[in-house]
């Protein structure tokens, strides 16, 4: 009895001091957010100090940081209300009506997904410039709603695959035809699933720094793209950077720590549960 | 009036024929049960009929039309699952009222006709509530309550009782008849319980391989099963087979040669039968009698008491015999014990299977289902 | 045909989002094609990729991508599973310490590059300096000496938690009857480390190997906000030199070569992704 109370506060020692050092960074930029600038350079780094919301302040007064966060907004939310619009009749006759084809389909749509990014920037560049769609929130919505694609498919395919068949056969027998079907019955039903694949979606188009970055200027930028004009020399302003990160990060890490168990599930494609 | 007709109806899989021509008529008013081993093909021709299967080829007549093309919910038919298949996030008032809001009935009416299945059920207490926190036999009876709602013109039940436990599953054989006693519903009950075929059906249909091997009242399979696949299928224990040899075939039945030596005469049809032909000879364990006279001699190998019957299981000739006898018998393993049968009860098949029918029919053969409640039998007589 | 009608909005999305691009690549990378200068132009023939395979640039990036991606995936592996079994543990306040751990995989590439970058190892004002110089050591100017070192610390650090979740949501799925029938079998807790975590944990493993192989291939965001592939090619990997081709130097042609190459090296790794996860898949 003894020994097992000493190896459980050992183990919460360690795997504390893990977490806690992992966790180190992001802790550290919240709290430089609170400082002022002169407190954030400061050597030694203070970390008693007066906390001052003039970072957030600073941030919120540029016009420009509500516009790239209503970017950000707008392109996640967007792309996966896209993705999840064309995923879903997919997935449905995918899971509910299945051919001989669909096991060789559903892995095809994974192999897009390793279509290196960089592969491609060349002629989507090319395209989006001349269709007009460079720095403009479509073409981003469009870039990551094609990007998501085969997770959502995936992932919604694997939650209808768990609702039992004899279901939907009575809601035929009762008189629904597809639509209702989905409507009255498959969507109630895995709600949660949908729910949560949508947010994997929007976590990972709100995340996304590769054509975020290659394809937007000003007008459409995100975030991401925000974030990253603090790299060059003279912006370094580590407050005003620390806020805009905080605010930028916050609601994802919620999100994330939310689905975290479903994202496994999208993130592997099924094979882990 | 809801009459049911198949008219050789085919399914392929795949490529597999999985029923191979399956002719039927269902009367109006009737219990029919489908039976047969798993992967006889029972289930699938239920599912035909609802719709929720396309057929291959052959026509599905409900009152005399044509339904091949018609869509699960124009036939006017409703079905219980095997998984129930309740809906998880409705109530139970919203479940059996779901065919009815997608139909567009007013809320008034539709609250009405769900109050009186319910009533019909014994449900009325529990409508507020979801299938999650329903016990297996109340979800068994919303399953019921959901197909009586749309007051169909036939039933189907896809093995509704198998996930039931054995008490309660007795309890819902009953109700069920007494379901259709009260509702007057034709009636097409897929199962693979031949108690619950005996005990409720009208007529029992027989499936095998996606053949239909005999159809007929309970008592009509029990008694005069058509073949040697029947014979086995109903009935338990199984009925006993071995081969015989003919000794003489006349008018008043054919003679055979048993195990170890006697002669027995069974009253069957012996046109196309000869002398020296090998037939099977069948008797079922309850119709074997301990008789100290009998011509069939062996050694007890297994004694199974259940109380009321015991079984003995007896080596005879290289054979094992299984009797039922009453509770009372007192023999030991190892005993030898000698025993006979009648011979009106004894079946011989041929050897493509097919049964020599019997020069008389079984007196009860004819008796209707109905006969046997007191609820019903004074209309009847 | 119900059935191919529901899919073909997202199967011909994908087909076009696919072989469009795709083929253009390739033809690109047949062509003198440069944006600043529009009077290059024409078949090249293998001319792109002559010189793509011949500049000594490429052979720097390409090593800088296999150092970046093996290094990477030692560390989150072996570092992921052997914290798997340790958060799997029972101890006090499991569930916050879990959630601490797997933050850094939710945090957007350019944030954590600059939390890295100013806060941590900024080689004055850093906390690394600043812990540095309190146990009496100099203080490291990472991205100048130790680029590619630095690069591979920032994004183990975000892959470190996405391996670590995989695996102990794989872990969890481990049936105690088998953990407590080889303790009945006298096994010890390295043994059943050995011999019954680690072959469960195999399949896991391997997807997770894969998709961060997918990922850590095309390594971008952390780049662009800290070294600019510098100093010099010393932390440049392959897809930051497609992108200095492209969109720095303008030559379309150039940088689709580049592109096919980053596509057949992406595809080796995708046919051992795809055999897996469709071993795995019942229909």
């Amino acid at each position: 009895m003894h020994s097992s109370i000493t190896k459980k506060l050992a183990i919460t020692l360690l795997a504390w001091a893990i977490a806690l050092v992992v966790f180190f960074p992001i802790f550290w930029m919240i709290l430089t957010g609170f400082k002022t600038e002169g407190e954030a350079v400061a050597t030694p780094p203070s970390l008693f100090f007066e906390p001052t919301l003039s970072g957030y302040h600073e941030v919120m007064a540029r016009a420009d940081y509500v516009k790239f966060a209503i970017n950000s907004v707008v392109v996640s939310l967007g792309s996966t209300l896209l993705a999840l619009l064309i995923a879903v009749p997919a997935a449905y006759s995918m899971a509910f009506l299945p051919t001989p084809r669909t096991r060789g389909t559903l892995l095809w749509m994974l192999s897009t997904k390793m279509l290196p990014p960089v592969g491609v920037l060349m002629p989507i560049y090319l395209l989006f410039r001349d269709l007009g769609l460079l720095d403009s929130l479509s073409g981003l919505i469009v870039i990551y709603m094609l990007m998501n694609l085969p997770i959502v498919v995936w992932m919604l395919y694997t939650f209808f695959k768990d609702v039992p068949k004899d279901i939907l056969e009575a809601g035929r027998m009762d008189g629904a035809g597809t639509l209702q079907e989905v409507l009255y019955l498959l969507v109630p039903l895995t709600l949660p699933g949908i729910a949560s694949t949508g947010l994997l979606s929007v976590i990972l188009s709100w995340n996304e720094a590769f054509w975020s970055l290659n394809l937007t200027t000003s007008s459409a930028a995100p975030l991401t793209a925000f974030i990253a004009s603090f790299s060059s020399p003279e912006g370094l302003f580590w407050a005003k950077l620390s806020a805009a990160s905080t605010m930028a990060i916050a609601p994802i890490l919620i999100l994330g720590w939310m689905t975290q168990k479903q994202m496994v599930r999208g993130l592997t494609f099924g094979a882990v549960k | 009036m809801a009459t049911l007709e198949l008219n050789n109806i085919v399914k392929d899989f795949a490529g597999t024929q999985v029923i191979k021509g399956v002719d039927l008529e269902v009367k109006d008013r009737e219990f029919v049960v489908f039976v047969g081993p798993s992967g006889c093909g029972k289930s699938t021709l239920l599912r035909m009929i609802a719709g929720l299967e396309s057929v291959s080829s052959g026509d599905i007549l409900i009152d005399g039309q044509r339904m091949n093309e018609v869509g699960p919910a124009e036939r006017g038919l409703s079905m219980v699952f095997q998984s129930y298949a309740l809906y998880p996030h409705m109530t139970v008032e919203d479940n059996m009222g779901f065919s009815l809001r997608l139909a567009k009935v007013p809320k008034a009416e539709r609250r009405e006709k769900v109050l009186e299945a319910a009533r019909i059920l014994q449900l009325e207490n529990l409508l507020e509530r979801k299938p999650k926190a329903l016990s297996g036999g109340q979800r068994q009876r919303v399953a019921i309550g959901r197909a009586i709602v749309r007051n169909p013109s036939i039933f189907l039940f896809d093995e509704p009782l198998s996930n039931l436990d054995a008490a309660l599953r007795v309890q819902m054989r009953i109700e069920l008849a007494r379901l259709h006693e009260e509702l007057d519903a034709t009636m097409i009950y897929v199962t693979h319980d031949q108690i619950e075929a005996m005990t409720m059906a009208d007529k029992i249909v027989v499936l095998q391989g996606g053949i239909v091997e005999q159809v007929g009242s309970p008592m009509e399979l029990y008694h005069h099963p058509r073949n040697r696949f029947v014979a086995g299928f109903i009935g338990s224990p199984k009925m006993n087979f071995i081969d015989v040899e003919v000794r003489d075939a006349r008018s008043e039945g054919v003679s055979v040669r048993l195990p170890g030596g006697g002669e027995y005469a069974v009253p069957v049809d012996a046109s196309g039968c000869q002398t020296g032909d090998i037939l099977s000879l069948g008797i079922r364990p309850e119709h074997l009698v301990l008789d100290d006279a009998g011509p069939l001699e062996g050694e007890i190998t297994v004694i199974e008491r259940l109380g009321g019957v015991t079984s003995l299981y007896v080596q005879c000739h290289d054979e094992e015999w299984i009797l039922v006898t009453d509770g009372e018998v007192a023999h030991r393993v190892r005993d030898s014990v000698r025993f006979g049968f009648v011979p009106t009860r004894a079946h011989l098949f041929a050897e493509d299977g097919l049964a020599l029918s019997h020069l008389e029919r079984h007196p009860l053969v004819d008796v209707e289902r109905r006969q046997n409640r007191a609820s019903t039998a004074a209309d009847a007589s | 045909m119900r059935s191919f009608l529901l899919q073909a909005p997202a199967v011909s999305l994908l087909l076009l989002w696919m072989l469009v691009p795709l083929c253009m690549t390739l033809w690109f990378s047949f062509q003198r094609y440069n944006l600043l200068n529009p009077m290059i132009s024409g078949f090249a023939g293998v001319d792109n990729y002559t010189y793509l395979l011949t500049d000594p640039a490429l052979w720097t990036a390409m090593g800088n991508t296999l150092l970046l991606v093996g290094w990477v995936l030692a560390i989150t592996v072996v570092g992921g599973t052997l914290l798997a079994v340790l958060f799997q543990q029972e101890f006090f306040g499991r569930g916050i310490a879990r959630l601490l751990v797997i933050a850094p995989f939710f945090i957007m590439p350019t944030v954590s590059a600059l939390i890295w970058k100013n806060m941590m190892m900024h080689p004055v004002n850093g906390v690394l300096a600043w812990l540095f110089n309190l146990f009496g050591f100099q203080a490291v100017d990472w991205f100048s000496s130790l680029p590619l070192t630095s690069i591979i610390i920032i994004v183990s650090w975000e892959w470190l938690p996405f391996a670590l979740l995989i695996l102990l949501t794989a872990i969890q799925s481990l049936d105690d009857d088998q953990v407590e029938a080889a303790r009945m079998d006298g096994a010890g807790p390295i043994a059943i480390f050995w011999f019954i975590t680690l072959p469960h944990l195999k399949r896991a493993i391997s997807v997770v190997i894969m998709i961060e192989m997918i990922f850590l291939l095309t390594i971008f965001a952390e780049i662009f906000v800290t070294t600019s592939g510098g100093p010099g090619l010393a932390s440049t990997n392959l897809a930051y030199l497609i992108y200095i081709r492209a969109l720095l130097d303008f030559d379309v042609g150039g940088a689709s070569a580049g592109g096919v190459i980053a596509i057949v090296l992406a595809n080796i790794v995708a046919i051992f992704l795809i055999r897996t996860v469709a071993r795995h898949l019942e229909t």
